[in-house]
């Protein structure tokens, strides 16, 4: 028999009883449509968190004042005091040649008016250097100019909202804003641009890192922010930075450097193996399916036995009834399956309407592995079926009619 | 061409033992028209299914064409069958998704013929039966008699040597019957060992030899000998 008539013939089997057969496709369907929907969740999720960091810049090293054991955590809250973060020591890391941006960051929050207008505002002491390293977008002006960063400018740039909340549609640019005692000229507004981790750069003001340690009273850095001078020189950046301020800081190693990678390379394991995990679960679903399937498989047989005991009058050997049956198994596995990815693709679809921002997306292998499993599950659950078929005793299939 | 030596049939109900076949000896030639008559019970069935390979003798030899093939395995045996037996039963078993010409395919689909030669040859036996407006019917839409001429089609289609065919008419009318049995007996002329298990004393007489069979065995057997009736 060749395998084509196989299919042939299985295929018209299964489609010939549309009640079993529509009950067998849905347990199918559910099973491998919740294996993809739940892998896509944890994909978009993966996506999102992932996404969210790289939106921080790209080959990005971040220095937080004090020592942490394990790289990627926060910084201590007990142990030894550790010294300040100071700009000289961020301006020190320019005779490292693997670090192309360093941007020394003070954050505080403020109180932030203008014609009256007033509310507090987070204040972001930085470099000309944040420009490039966070890849930020002018709406209009320019951003804070090259120059010493120890030298602080009464000067400030916008973030989009907050422009949008204090000046509205009329132009901020050479208008000048109050931060908490002092005056600021606005020299720029930043354009609308998503925000990543922890910060939100549309409501928000930048000043120059000296102006906002003046604000706020305090010589500490809240981290430097550095970017390599491409992917292979991050390592080499690193090492420079802890040896750099280990220098200033008497010997001690005081500091914790994070970098972008490693936090991606964690959150990537974290997510791929929730994925993972949810996916396993929903193939739990296909199992419930595939003992469906046997049972409606059995339920085929007995009402096909004379057809079975035809097919061996016919000169069918009991082997090929066996494949026969699975075939109609599988055949039905993998309609199930289809039928299946379309609902996944139809949820998935709903969902990116309803969350946009989220970015769900089923991946690849798990549409590759909810086929597999159920095209698995189909042929391992109609065994027990088919092989019931073969044993028939073809006298006794015919003569009942 | 079918030689039966001594073969016993035995099925165990509950604690108690039905001798279906007694030690069966029974030559056939080939070509001949063989009818087998007896009382409901007496092991005309199990007789045509020890000569169609469908059930095993549980002593006894079989040589089918000088081969003994009691022992072979199931797959050997259904080479056979699929080769050299045709069978008709009384309920059909036509295969009910399947239409007309797709239960005539059948037997060469499972050999593995190829397409083109499947088509071909469905094509003359839908003609041959008288059947080429009801090819694409399904068995439901298909009266008696066309359901049986469909099925010798069937059991014919892959040229075979015996065409073993248990209570033919006994679900067809009259007139239908009398179709069905001139198309078997037309098989024969064309030189098909023709063997027919019957209820039915004018259709068992028309058969060239006729044996019946009382309690699982042969008694009377009027022979090779006899030269058939003159047809219709
Ligand atoms: N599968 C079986 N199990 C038990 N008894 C059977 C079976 N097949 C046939 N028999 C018995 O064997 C005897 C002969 O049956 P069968 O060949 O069908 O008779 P016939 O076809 O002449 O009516 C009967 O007594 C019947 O009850
Ligand atoms: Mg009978």
């Amino acid at each position: 028999m060749k395998l084509i008539d196989i299919i042939r013939f299985a295929g018209k089997a299964a489609t010939g009883y549309p009640t079993r057969t529509v009950l067998m496709l849905l347990a199918m369907a559910i099973g491998v449509g919740s294996v993809v929907v739940l892998s896509a969740l944890g994909e978009g999720a993966r996506r999102y968190v992932i996404g969210e960091f790289s939106a921080l810049g790209t080959n990005l090293l971040i220095v937080l004042p004090g020592r942490s054991e394990t790289v990627g955590g926060a910084p201590p809250l007990l142990g030894i005091t550790p010294r300040d973060l100071t700009i000289a020591d961020a301006m020190a890391l320019r005779t490292s040649s693997a670090i192309r941006y360093i941007a020394p960051i003070s954050v505080g929050a403020a109180p932030v008016s203008r014609a009256g207008r007033e509310r507090e505002t987070t204040i972001l002491g930085s470099t000309a250097d944040l420009y490039p390293l966070r890849q930020l977008e002018m709406a209009a002006g320019r951003f804070l100019p090259p120059g010493d960063p120890e030298r602080g400018e009464a000067i400030c740039v916008l973030g989009h909202t907050l422009k949008e909340e204090l000046f509205g549609s009329a132009p901020a640019l050479g208008e000048t804003l109050r931060i908490g005692d002092y005056r600021y000229r606005i020299i720029g507004v930043l354009s609308e641009k998503g925000q990543s981790v922890g910060l939100d750069m549309s409501d928000i003001v930048v000043v120059p890192v000296a102006s906002a340690q003046a604000l706020f009273n305090n010589p500490a850095l809240f981290r430097v922010m550095i970017e390599a001078r491409d992917r292979d020189a991050i390592e080499r950046a690193r090492k420079a930075v802890v040896r750099i301020i280990k220098e200033r800081h008497d010997g001690e190693d005081d500091i914790t450097v994070i970098t972008q990678d490693a936090v991606l390379a964690t959150f990537d394991r974290i997510f791929a193996a929730l994925t993972l995990t949810v996916a396993g679960i929903a193939a739990i679903s296909l199992a419930v399916a595939g003992i469906l399937i046997m049972n409606v498989m059995l339920i085929a047989v007995s009402q096909r036995t004379s057809e079975v005991g035809l097919l061996k009058a016919l000169g069918t050997p009991g082997r090929r009834i066996v494949t026969l049956f699975l075939a109609e198994s599988a055949i039905l596995s993998l309609i199930g399956a289809a039928l299946g990815l379309v609902i996944a693709a139809l949820a998935i679809w709903v969902m990116s309407l309803i969350f946009p921002q989220f970015p769900i997306a089923a991946p690849l292998w798990s549409l590759a592995a909810a086929v597999g499993v159920a095209l698995f599950t189909g042929l391992v659950f109609g065994v027990l079926p088919a092989r019931r078929a073969a044993r028939l005793d073809p006298v006794l299939s015919l003569s009942r009619r | 061409m079918i030689d039966l030596k001594d073969i016993r049939r035995e099925f165990v109900v509950g604690d108690e033992t039905v001798i279906a076949l007694r030690d069966v000896d029974l030559q056939i030639g080939s070509g001949e028209y063989l009818s087998i008559m007896g009382p409901s019970g007496s092991g005309k069935s199990t007789l045509l299914n020890v000569i169609g390979l469908l059930d095993r003798p549980d002593s006894g030899e079989y040589l089918l064409e000088g081969e003994s093939v009691t022992t072979l395995s199931d797959k050997r045996q259904a080479a056979l069958r699929r080769h050299k037996i045709g069978f008709v039963f009384q309920f059909f078993h036509l295969i009910p998704r399947l239409s007309a010409a797709e239960n005539i395919e059948l037997p060469m689909i499972l050999a593995g013929m190829d397409g083109a030669r499947r088509k071909t040859r469905v094509t003359e036996a839908l003609s041959a039966f008288g059947l080429s407006d009801r090819a694409r019917h399904r068995p439901d839409q298909l009266s008696g008699g066309q359901r049986q001429r469909v099925a010798i089609a069937r059991a014919t289609i892959m040229e075979p040597h015996i065409l073993l065919a248990d209570e033919p008419t006994g679900n067809l009318d009259r007139h239908s019957g009398q179709d069905v049995v001139d198309i078997l007996e037309d098989l024969n002329h064309h030189g098909i060992t023709l063997i027919v298990v019957t209820h039915d004393p004018d259709l068992g007489l028309r058969a060239g030899r006729r044996i019946t069979m009382v309690d699982g065995a042969v008694a009377t057997d009027t022979g090779t000998a006899q030269s058939p009736p003159a047809g219709p």
